[in-house]
């Protein structure tokens, strides 16, 4: 073999170079494709309708309407699945979807401790850290301390109420509105909703504040 | 079962570190994995509850040092191939060598996509009255079932309130192991702080499961 050869060579290898995770998942979909289980082209479409239409701009659209109509915030406190269900492209989130109000008096967040349980139609995927062990773990038993780490802090005296997702329930945090937002439309207030201000490990945005 | 995924109280695991800007998959091969669980699923060949109960028997250090979307890899070969639609030698070979096994709902193909952007539906008719109303106090009971189950070791032997009534639902520890919906009720139920991890617990902290019926007796 040439120096030549031997460079190519290895430019090559460096090139396609997979991790082993990356070559059992390309096994994976080859069989699962030759056998006619599934066509890749919708394995395509499903991963562009998780980046396309899902993700926390459907949340925040609530919480902005739940913050700016009353009968609306009423309707979404007593039945979720329902009252979304009536918000046009926002409307597909199917059954047992719960809204907990965050209040002066009271703080919720949202876990799931045995998996993953999350209000995907709403949020999004989950981040990683929702996903894995420390959140899981602390959420229930230590939740100021998982604030802490959020650099979030509550009053001492707040209730705080951790939802526990071991159900196919699902929980979006209603949060309080901001002070400073009188007057605002229903667009201008869906821009201050974080997706952790819904997953209640954070507080939405404050108007003038860099975001 | 008595898994390393049941990880509520326990300690040792650090900082919860959220990563600004975070993508939606940090690789490509993530996405395709979610889809390949998404298409097999909806095209019959597991319900959610027995995809979890997979991803809950991977060996505990697996489970523990395994990405999130390594674990859902891990967790469908197994399944795959426990219910004989993959053999183990065809994904080692990286191609088809034995028959298809037919699916329930056939071949996951492009019109599928939109129906399982649609939440499902895991409600029920009931077979019985609810045994419990809001306001009740009920103990979660002591039992380790062996398989999939969904009521967290941390609130076992302990005293809550039902605070709500989500109506009869399918029994995740029934549909994980194949052995039908077998819907429950299912309830909110609230404990203190104190009641689950001592005199030491945050005051001002109040828990919340949902506990199918099974899981509770009354207090």
């Amino acid at each position: 073999m040439t120096d030549h050869d031997h460079d190519h060579h290895h430019h090559d290898h460096d090139h396609s170079e997979l991790s082993e995770t990356e070559l059992r998942v390309r096994a994976l979909e080859t069989v699962l494709t030759e056998k006619g289980y599934v066509e890749p082209a919708a394995l395509d479409a499903i991963i562009q309708a998780y980046e396309t239409k899902i993700g926390p701009h459907n949340g925040a659209r609530v919480v902005a309407k739940a913050w700016s109509d009353p009968a609306f915030r009423q309707a979404l406190l007593a039945d979720a699945t329902k009252a979304v269900s009536t918000l046009g492209h926002v409307s597909r989130v199917g059954d047992h979807l719960v809204a907990v109000e965050n209040t002066q008096r009271r703080h919720n967040m949202v876990v799931c401790t045995l998996c993953s349980c999350y209000p995907w139609e709403m949020l999004g995927l989950p981040p990683v850290w929702y996903k894995a062990a420390p959140y899981r773990s602390r959420a229930v038993k230590d939740p100021r301390g998982v604030l802490a780490d959020f650099g979030v802090s509550l009053p001492r005296e707040t209730e705080i109420r951790v939802w526990d997702s071991t159900a196919e329930t699902r929980f979006l945090v209603l949060p309080m509105r901001p002070a400073g937002t009188e007057g605002w439309d229903e667009r201008q207030l869906a821009e201050l909703v974080t997706r952790d201000s819904m997953i209640g490990t954070g507080f939405p945005k404050t108007p003038g504040a860099p975001s | 079962m008595n898994g390393v995924h049941d990880m509520g109280g326990m300690d040792g695991f650090g900082k919860v570190e959220p990563e600004p800007n975070e993508p939606m998959f940090h690789s490509e091969w993530e996405a395709r994995v979610l889809a390949m669980v998404r298409a097999m699923g909806a095209a019959g060949a597991f319900n959610i509850d027995t995809s979890r109960f997979y991803r809950e028997a991977l060996p505990p250090a697996v489970y523990l040092s395994s990405s999130y979307y390594r674990k859902w890899l891990l967790g469908l070969e197994d399944l795959l191939i426990d219910k004989g639609f993959v053999a183990a030698g065809e994904i080692a070979a990286g191609h088809a060598t034995n028959p298809a096994r037919p699916l329930k709902r056939g071949k996951f193909t492009v019109d599928d996509v939109e129906r399982i952007m649609v939440r499902g539906k895991f409600a029920r008719a009931a077979p019985a009255p609810a045994k419990f109303k809001p306001g009740d106090r009920v103990r979660a009971r002591n039992i380790h079932p062996a398989t999939h189950t969904r009521l967290p070791r941390y609130a076992r032997g302990h005293v809550g309130v039902v605070e709500r009534n989500h109506g009869c639902q399918v029994f995740p520890d029934s549909a994980a192991t194949g052995s039908g919906e077998n819907p429950q009720w299912l309830y909110t139920v609230v404990f203190d702080g104190a009641e689950l991890w001592g005199a030491d617990a945050d005051p001002t902290l109040k828990i919340s499961i949902d506990a199918f019926e099974p899981y509770l007796e009354a207090a």
